[in-house]
């Protein structure tokens, strides 16, 4: 569903990424390890063109969207984000965060989205928190949201860049429930994370990460009790 | 001590009827200014090369010249120019719009770089053009943040009304001067004009205060 070729990325005279080709297949779970600075959050942003890359290229559904005639923001729709630290809209109630998009970019009628929208937001457990702000979250309970947010324009895939990485330990937990139902539903998933165990039971692949380049792709059974690179086997004595 | 308020009070009712026209020209001023500045400061934001620099011209010559000489030369150089003679609220309302929106346009500029890069992202990833991310994500949460910068700039707006009295418009300072002129009495009709500004700025003062608050709500 998504695929890279031989994608670089700089900024400036740091090569952030060099040479990545891979592949996600439709329904896949891809979670994207690596020590920080690896490239992980750049090659994920550079998936739905938040990042544009230096060179190499992007296929979404087949499509090139590096192209610069591509419609990348019909892209965009179909491919969902959670960022690490959330990003709702702080001047929107928890129900509006979920139905903007919905009614302004897919154009659904308001009492239609406000339905699904609920019903997204009892999905991850927060169909009481509607009509309050953001503010009043806690963070797991905002990343929820955001999660809903994503799902509401009913992308073919959802990317996470480290969605828990910026929650309180004891928050982390109901937001991993959150996607590990969603890695059920068959939904294809790229998530950028330092959570191993998580990794481990959810992923169907592993993409390892080291200095820009794609160092392991690997079943995460394999990688994880059989790791062929000396950085991963390293990185893991160091994570578990 | 020479005050005698006695002799002005058949007077103050002239003067206090300037107040209409003083608040016509502010919030005319105001509005446009509002709206050219939200404008402008769309330009310096844009990756647009000419607009930006237009934006940026703009600002630099409405800052950087007198407003008094912008209102005369509008004001009186306009027929010579294009055959047009403006009426005295045309020309005051067009000089404040274009002036405060300067000052308005660096504000609002501001506003919307004080906004988290995340907030543009977000929208970005749900697939939002960008002009509905700047109407409705971007410029909400700028607006807020510099409430009591735009305050502050329709309370300088008001103020500043009165440099329409050289073009002789009959606001509150040019009513009290033509009392003054007429009574001999200076201190007690400018005195009044004073208070009448000041109590004016106070109840915009709370109004700005009543709407900070309840844009804070959402905190």
């Amino acid at each position: 569903m998504i695929r890279t070729e031989f994608l670089c990325k700089s900024f400036g005279k740091l090569k952030v990424l060099q040479d990545i080709s891979t592949e996600i297949k439709k329904g896949e779970v891809v979670a994207i390890i690596g020590p920080s600075g690896s490239g992980k959050s750049t090659l994920l942003r550079c998936l739905n063109l938040l990042e544009v890359p230096t060179s190499g290229r992007v296929y979404v559904n087949d499509h090139d969207i590096t192209e610069p005639k591509s419609d990348i923001l019909k892209i965009r729709q179909q491919l969902g984000m959670v960022f690490q630290h959330f990003h709702l809209f702080p001047h929107m109630t928890v129900l509006e965060n979920v139905t903007y998009a919905p009614i302004k970019v897919k154009r659904l009628p308001k009492d239609e989205a406000q339905r699904e929208g609920m019903k997204l937001l009892t999905r991850v457990g927060l169909a009481e928190k509607a009509a309050v702000y953001p503010s009043r979250l806690s963070g797991g309970q905002k990343q929820r949201v955001a999660i809903a947010r994503a799902l509401a324009m009913e992308p073919e895939a959802v990317l996470f860049d480290e969605p828990t990485s910026a929650l309180d330990p004891e928050m982390v937990k109901e937001v991993l429930e959150v996607m590990q139902a969603l890695a059920h539903t068959g939904i294809t998933m790229a998530i950028v994370t330092h959570e191993m165990g998580f990794a481990r039971e959810v992923a169907d692949r592993i993409l390892f990460l080291d200095g820009g380049r794609l160092a392991e792709d690997a079943p995460p059974d394999e990688f994880f009790t059989n790791p062929k690179c000396e950085r991963a086997q390293q990185f893991l004595e160091k994570m578990l | 001590m020479n005050l005698d308020f006695t002799q002005i009070v058949p007077d103050i009712p002239y003067i206090l009827q300037g107040i209409p026209t003083t608040l016509l020209f502010a919030l005319l001023s105001t509005f446009f200014g509002f709206l050219w500045g939200t404008v402008l400061s769309l330009f310096k934001v844009s990756s647009i090369k000419p607009l930006f620099w237009f934006g940026t011209a703009y600002t630099s010559i409405f800052r950087g010249t007198p407003l008094l000489v912008q209102i005369i030369l509008i004001y009186n150089a306009t027929p010579q120019l294009i055959g047009f003679t403006p009426t005295e609220l045309q020309a005051g309302v067009f000089t404040f719009t274009l002036n405060s929106s300067a000052y308005i346009s660096e504000a609002i500029r501001a506003g919307i770089l004080a906004v988290d890069k995340g907030q543009r992202e977000a929208a970005m990833s749900l697939g939002v053009p960008y002009r509905w991310t700047m109407r409705d994500i971007i410029l909400p949460q700028a607006f807020k943040n510099i409430l009591p910068a735009l305050a502050n700039e329709s309370i300088t707006l008001l103020k500043d009304t009165a440099q329409v009295s050289t073009i002789g418009v009959l606001e509150v300072l040019r009513r009290a001067q033509t009392v003054a002129a007429k009574t001999f009495r200076y201190f007690e009709p400018l005195l009044i004009a004073a208070i009448v500004y000041y109590v004016l700025i106070m109840l915009l003062t709370i109004g700005a205060t009543v709407l900070e608050r309840r844009l804070r709500r959402s905190d």
